[in-house]
């Protein structure tokens, strides 16, 4: 038995081993759920539950939020071959610049755009420190923004436990409350901050249009794919990577801006602020292939993940990191498939 | 010795090898004949156990065998040379031929060095063991990858284009070697697409033409004509006259010095004229990359250099619309494989398409259209992404691109390299259409008979030296390569 390369798939042998892989998955998921002592298929079900009712497609959206701005600018960035993993730590400055503006400026009218504004421009600050010494020194992006999360969580748990700590709190770690014109307007009861899902959705068009129909995007596709052939074309290889790695910054600021004004409403501790939603969304780019308008469908469907994960852990009281084991063996299963798809399979010796 | 009957190899629809049977006997050397894509490297990824074939058997001295694997094959006496040398370049020589051996897992080096020289006491050694193999030249590797083959003993020994590499010099050696071998008795498989070097060294020519073998003849019936007639499936036409050039100089390049690692390219002087070629030839590595990278844009470098009178940018982006072309050495770095054909046709000029912001890709690719047939690419559609065409069909992407703005410079690096003879033909009737207007070529090539066919001067570098140029007429093969290997004229 060996493996050789078949660069020409057919749709029908892709869509097959997608389908065996993801029942491989779901396979495995049911030993995970025995070992646990749940039943796999009641598993399943509350899996899929939050598809079931309004309720529960509100709690999806909520989590799509967050991962359809990240991932959108991910897709971005990884397609330039920007490997920007800060993106959690980006939401975290992002959540900083909105609560600065809500809890220290005057509020009015202009107060909501404020905080996406310098919550976009923190968030594209701080990648855009790695994205520089990347430019100019060549230092790997993937260590330098996944060490800088660890410096904005403890920026952030340093501002709710010191300067910016609440009067009105006790003991919590956290900031007062954001003033009313500081709170993002939600779907009826739900959690759901439609203006961010706009903006998610606008950003995913957006780059869509801007990575195939313009020349920037041009460039940007030439420079991901083949570094010597920017260079050959004289292309300004290092401003492009900084616009499309400030980009994904800006977008994951922004995520953060939606988080604490639309759910939240204050500043809290950064494990709350965010689920880990700028490393879901890594996954999220990467199931869209560097196209910027898949992640309109593959964030919902990690959303569905996520919300599904949470309905786990409150129905048959599991951990609630049974989403990361549910998540991550879906990614295994997607990545053998595509991997899988791209060779042929000989029995004979 | 071996055998193989009725070989078929399929990757999805193209078919690579069409029952291909051939066979080669003790001492005997088979060439193996046939353009790029012929199917010869397939066979030999066969015989080696890289692929499986879909048909077909092997026999070797009259048993039938499967090659599962590279390991397996040399376990049977059957040891490839590659066309490129895969050592590593850190280590030393004694220490790339211990990775065919069984060893224990501590030995010393002397044990080492001794064990190899008892291995070998057969054959002259012709390298050093101690020396690092980043210090060797290119046939001084290709040296290495030969005792590295025969280390295993085999009785079938294959050559994948081994002259590319090569100074013609070095060639003569390695067919003394062969020569050598065959007298001891290994049975030899020669893959080659130069008719010379085969009618040279075989005793038997195979030639294979779109995976099928179209004819096999003796060295005493083999002529050139006839063997290009198979290869090509026509008669191929001799490259037009070049005309004199003009007066007018495009290029003035004087005291050029390009640093990089190990020797730089130092004290490179020559002038241009408008609608003259001047040929480069040399051995790999001698600077050639450097030379033209400079030119290009792409390397920093001092002296002075004059393009149609004024000094040259050093912007690529800038040079093209200057009138400087670049076909590049590698064609990897001359084309997006992930985009389409349009796209890489527009990838100089995208920013004309877009004169309201948004790509017209319409535009792009009706242009791409007129560019495909009148270069005669084929490909399925405009759209179609270029990794999915032929080596020769992305050289001529290439061309089209550099050539539409009707440049006044062309720096083409290998143009032709690993391209079949039928657009070999195309890119040189190009480059000589573009002459014919009035540009001026630097061609640098590693083939001889390029340079020579259409040049109106040659030089060689030679160790980041410029030797010559010497007129076309002063210069015969012989001559090249001494400039190649010993920088004299």
């Amino acid at each position: 038995m060996r493996l050789e390369l078949d660069p020409n798939p057919t749709p029908a042998k892709i869509l097959g081993l997608y389908a065996l892989f993801l029942g491989l998955a779901l396979l495995l998921l049911g030993g995970v759920f025995l070992a646990y002592g749940v039943s796999p298929l009641r598993a399943y079900a509350l899996l899929l539950s939050p598809l079931g009712d309004t309720l529960g497609l509100a709690e999806v959206a909520r989590r799509t939020i967050p991962l359809l701005l990240i991932g959108a600018g991910l897709s971005l960035a990884f397609r330039v071959g920007f490997f920007n993993i800060g993106a959690e730590g980006q939401l975290l400055l992002g959540a900083v610049g909105a609560a600065y503006v809500a809890l220290f400026l005057p509020p009015g009218p202009w107060t909501l755009p404020l905080m996406f504004l310098l919550g976009g421009a923190l968030g594209a600050l701080w990648v855009g420190l790695a994205a520089w010494l990347r430019v100019r020194f060549g230092a790997s992006e993937i260590l330098t923004t996944l060490m800088q999360n660890y410096l904005a969580y403890y920026l952030v748990v340093y501002l709710v436990a010191g300067p910016w700590k609440g009067q009105f709190v006790f003991g919590f770690l956290y900031t007062d409350r954001f003033p009313q014109e500081a709170q993002l307007p939600r779907l009826g009861d739900t959690l759901v901050h439609w203006p961010t899902l706009l903006l998610g959705v606008g950003a995913a068009l957006l780059l869509q249009v801007l990575l195939f129909r313009t020349p920037l995007g041009f460039a940007w596709r030439i420079l991901g794919e083949n570094p010597a052939a920017a260079r050959y074309l004289g292309l300004k290889g290092g401003r492009l990577l900084l616009v499309a790695a400030l980009v994904s910054g800006f977008l994951a600021g922004l995520a953060g801006v939606g988080e604490v004004a639309g759910i939240h409403l204050r500043l809290l501790e950064p494990a709350q602020i965010s689920l880990g939603y700028g490393f879901t969304a890594i996954l999220a780019a990467w199931l869209a292939r560097g196209r910027p308008l898949l992640v309109l469908l593959t964030a919902p469907l990690l959303g569905v993940i996520l919300a599904g994960g949470d309905a786990l852990k409150l129905s048959l009281s599991m951990p609630f990191r049974v989403v990361d084991v549910v998540a991550g063996l879906f990614l295994l299963a997607l990545i053998g498939a595509e991997a899988l798809s791209r060779h042929r399979l000989i029995w004979r010796r | 010795m071996l055998k193989l009957e009725n070989i078929t190899k399929r990757f999805g629809p193209v078919v690579a090898n069409r029952r291909v049977s051939l066979e080669v006997g003790r001492g005997e050397v088979l060439a193996l004949l046939g353009e790029n894509g012929a199917g010869k490297t397939t066979l030999v990824s066969i015989l080696y156990g890289l692929y499986a074939p879909d048909e077909g058997r092997i026999l070797l001295e009259g048993r039938e065998v499967r090659v599962p694997s590279p390991k397996a094959a040399q376990r049977l006496g059957i040891a490839l040379v590659p066309q490129h040398p895969e050592l590593i370049e850190a280590h030393t020589v004694a220490e790339n031929l211990a990775l065919g051996l069984d060893l224990p897992p501590f030995f010393s080096r002397r044990a080492l060095e001794g064990r190899l020289r008892e291995l070998l006491k057969d054959h002259p050694l012709g390298v050093a063991l101690e020396a690092p193999v980043a210090r060797l030249s290119a046939g001084e590797k290709q040296r290495v990858e030969l005792l590295r083959a025969l280390l295993s003993r085999p009785k079938v020994l294959i050559l994948d284009e081994p002259t590319s590499v090569l100074t013609p010099k070095e060639a003569q050696e390695l067919f003394q070697e062969i020569r050598r071998l065959q007298a001891l008795g290994l049975a030899v498989i020669f893959i080659s697409h130069k008719l010379d070097e085969v009618l040279a060294i075989a005793d038997r020519i195979a030639v294979l033409r779109g995976g099928e073998k179209v004819g096999e003849l003796s060295r005493k019936e083999a002529d050139k004509e006839t063997l290009v007639r198979m290869m090509v499936g026509r008669s191929v036409a001799p490259l037009p006259k070049v005309p004199p050039p003009r007066e007018e100089v495009v290029l003035e390049v004087e005291d050029l010095v390009v640093p990089r690692h190990g020797f730089p390219v130092q004290g490179v002087s020559f002038a241009l004229r408008a609608g003259e070629v001047l040929g480069v030839a040399g051995v790999a590595g001698s600077g050639q990359s450097e030379l033209v990278e400079a030119l290009a844009g792409l390397r920093p470098y001092r002296g002075s250099v004059r393009f149609l009178g004024q000094p040259l940018p050093k912007d690529p982006a800038r040079l093209y619309a200057l009138g400087v072309a670049h076909i590049p050495e590698e064609r990897a770095m001359g084309v997006v494989g992930g985009m389409s054909v349009a796209e890489n046709l527009a990838l100089r000029t995208f920013r004309a398409y877009a004169p309201k912001g948004l790509l017209d890709y319409r535009a792009m690719e009706r242009e791409a259209r007129a560019l495909i047939e009148g270069y005669r690419i084929k490909t399925p559609s405009p759209r179609t992404p270029v990794r999915f065409l032929s080596g020769g069909n992305v050289q001529k992407v290439i061309l089209a691109r550099e050539l539409k703005g009707g440049p006044r410079l062309l720096l083409a690096m290998h143009p032709t390299y690993g391209v079949d003879v039928g657009a070999a033909e195309e890119v040189h009737g190009r480059i000589l259409e573009l002459v014919r207007q009035g540009a001026a070529v630097l061609l640098v090539s590693e083939d001889l008979d390029e340079i020579l066919a259409l040049s109106h001067r040659v030089a060689a570098l030679y160790h980041g030296r410029l030797v010559g140029p010497i007129p076309r007429e002063a210069a015969s093969r012989e001559a090249l390569g001494r400039m190649m290997a010993e920088g004299r004229a």
